[in-house]
């Protein structure tokens, strides 16, 4: 039988990181897919449970949706691009 | 008119000027934040500034239309320069006009401000030891920021 994620619709997701996410990662973008209906924190959540360096992200980590900030609590749609924002230092 | 952008070539602080000022403006100033030679004690060789390009083309330009609103003048510049500095050259320059100097300086005041917050622009420092580290921005103040981390 197949994973029960698999028996509903998902949502693809492009996900980016960025400065230190970045390098702590070793990439700067990945491809997720996730049950419809995830939030902002459940593809945080996903990528923690990776293990390794993606358990060092924090659990709320600034996140914006289609270049706009976005709360956890944020419902994510097929095609969104989710970036993680690490504590910014422009000026 | 406003202008906002991110770019990757040196800043011309003169050129910024020349894009602000009306005839009904009795006051324009210029805020550069400037590539400093030390932070935190260790003695800084360079920097390097990443961005989240096109967030950042959107957000400073946000900024920018939300100062129109604080300021009441519409005579505003911001611009933000990503990609390796050195010591000494302009990383950001703000110029604002507006009738009298007030507006002017708050309006200028809430932009730089607002980036610190809320520009999606890190920060790698470059020391005279060789190492390097991306900065995280202490808060001097409790300013409510639209996100965990800002200054």
């Amino acid at each position: 039988m197949a994973p029960v994620a698999w028996m509903y619709d998902h949502v693809e997701i492009r996900t980016l990181f960025f400065a230190s996410y970045k390098e702590l990662l070793g990439t700067g973008e990945l491809q997720l897919v996730l049950p419809e209906g995830a939030t902002v924190s459940d593809l945080v959540s996903t990528l923690r449970s990776r293990g390794g360096a993606f358990t060092v992200l924090p659990t709320v980590p600034a996140v914006a949706v289609n270049m706009t900030y976005a709360d956890p609590t944020s419902l994510l749609r097929d095609g969104d691009e989710v970036a993680l924002i690490p504590p910014v230092a422009g000026g | 008119m406003t202008f906002a952008a991110i770019v990757r070539k040196p800043i011309d602080p003169a050129h910024v000027m020349t894009l602000i000022g009306a005839d009904q403006d009795g006051a324009s100033i210029l805020f550069l934040g400037v590539v400093r030679d030390h932070n935190d004690g260790r003695s800084v060789e360079g920097v390097r500034y990443d961005a989240y390009e096109e967030m950042a083309e959107q957000v400073i330009a946000e900024i920018v239309d939300e100062a129109v609103r604080v300021a009441d003048t519409d005579r505003i510049v911001a611009v933000h320069r990503i990609g390796e500095l050195r010591v000494g050259e302009i990383s950001v320059a703000i110029a604002v006009s507006s009738p009298h100097r007030a507006e002017a300086y708050d309006s200028s005041r809430y932009i730089i401000e607002e980036i610190k917050k809320r520009l999606p622009v890190w920060k790698k420092e470059r020391y005279s030891d060789g190492a390097e580290e991306w900065v995280e921005v202490r808060k001097p103040d409790a300013a409510p920021a639209p996100q965990a981390e800002g200054s």
